[in-house]
């Protein structure tokens, strides 16, 4: 290929650069919105992280993570912006299965589906 | 670390995950395997929190860098997507150990990991055009092609596939028991094992680094590992400190600065096995 990749999968990879970019964004807004506010709530507070105890349930999974941050919840918005942070190689991959089936490349849409597979099981706290 | 208040705490740690991401993307080492040390011998903090911030990072810097990596054409998609496979697997593995060992062991197994890091940076790459032949798997998923050099596209092959898969699952496992990216080990396997060209195999594994740790990120999310509170300030830091970095190349400076940080990375490396060791971690 002297001549460099079809059009088609450079545009592509233009869009999956774009979601990367927007996701990092989007994600640290909304971490340093909730950051500063959390800051200005419990700033004057100790810092507690020399034992483990591990988070509370509502900051463990996806619905209780929404419903924090929508009640506007300092520990909640930051978490929420992890999970959209979280999300953004989750959608990168998402887009490569839509590419594969443009390409009609069976056997990469088959490989993609299952890493995606994977990791929404991953996130939706599926214990292997 | 005694004394501080939170908001105290937080602007110490993010000043020190700015650095580890100013200093882990100019060196390439990336800034994950600095901060774990950092939150838990500096700061007192326990080994899973810190692990949990860390791979938040890791998820930030991967993608960021990805987006620009994307666009030049380096990044070698198929050979990603495979691996990907044995990644995930190995994270969800990794990350599932985690909750089983004891911290001080996962503290001797950092440090191990830490040292193999400082160790496997320091030598030269060693392939510019990949394998003369491509093995039958590699032809098998369509795993050959071409990257830009000077103004066109320069083909190449790909073998070795199938220890490639091997090492990429220990990367993944790698990863998600100790919330680092694990990018030394990554380029192990598509540099030594499948002769990728030196380039490729860099920015395949920085695109690949994302995925896994969103793999691992769904278990240490659900464990609660992933504390808010401290995950913003290291993400943050190591956002702005890895952007920096990245503009601030400054040729000359470079090797002095990449002897420095392999200095620091072997002084926390040794201090996380003596800490596992003494139980003190």
């Amino acid at each position: 290929m002297a001549n460099g990749r079809p059009a088609g999968e450079i545009k592509l990879d233009n869009i999956i650069g774009g979601v990367l970019r927007a996701g990092v964004l989007i994600a640290a807004v909304v971490v340093a919105a909730g950051g500063i506010y959390y800051l200005h709530k419990y700033g004057d507070l100790r810092p507690e992280y020399k034992f483990f105890r591990g988070e509370p349930s509502d900051l463990r999974s996806l619905t209780g993570i929404f419903k924090d941050a929508l009640a506007l919840r300092s520990r909640g918005i930051i978490q929420m912006g992890i999970l959209v942070l979280v999300a953004t190689p989750v959608a990168r991959v998402a887009l490569s299965v839509v590419a594969f089936i443009f390409e009609r490349d069976y056997i990469y849409v088959l490989v993609t589906t299952l890493v995606l597979v994977l990791l929404i099981l991953s996130l939706a706290g599926y214990r292997i | 670390m005694h004394g501080l208040n939170i908001s105290e705490f937080t602007g110490f740690i993010f000043l020190g995950a700015l650095a580890a991401g100013f200093f882990g993307s100019m060196t390439g080492l990336g800034g994950g395997v600095i901060i774990v040390p950092l939150l838990t011998l500096i700061f007192g903090v326990d080994i899973r929190y810190a692990a949990g911030a860390s791979l938040v990072s890791v998820i930030a810097t991967s993608s960021g860098a990805a987006a620009a990596y994307v666009r030049e054409g380096f990044s070698n998609i198929r050979v990603a997507m495979f691996l990907e496979v044995a990644t995930t697997i190995g994270a969800l593995s990794g990350a599932f150990l985690a909750a089983r060992l004891q911290t001080s062991v996962i503290s001797i197994i950092f440090g191990a990991v830490l040292l193999f890091s400082a160790y496997f940076s320091r030598k030269p790459p060693k392939n510019i055009s990949g394998p003369e032949k491509t093995d039958r798997i590699a032809a098998l998923l369509k795993m050959d092609s071409s990257y830009p050099a000077g103004g066109s596209f320069r083909h190449y092959n790909v073998a070795g596939v199938p220890a490639g898969f091997g090492i990429m699952y220990v990367a993944g496992v790698v990863s998600g028991l100790l919330g680092i990216g694990s990018g030394a080990l990554k380029v192990l396997a598509m540099d030594r094992a499948m002769r990728l060209p030196f380039k490729v195999s860099t920015t395949t594994s920085n695109f690949m680094i994302g995925v896994t740790a969103a793999a691992s990120a769904g278990v240490y999310l659900n464990r609660g590992y992933i504390d808010p509170a401290l995950a913003m300030p290291v993400m943050l830091g190591v956002l702005t400190g890895s952007a920096i970095g990245a503009r601030v190349l400054v040729k000359a400076q470079v090797r002095s600065i990449r002897l420095l940080f392999l200095a620091v990375l072997i002084v926390l490396a040794v201090e996380m096995i003596y800490n596992g060791v003494t139980g003190r971690l």
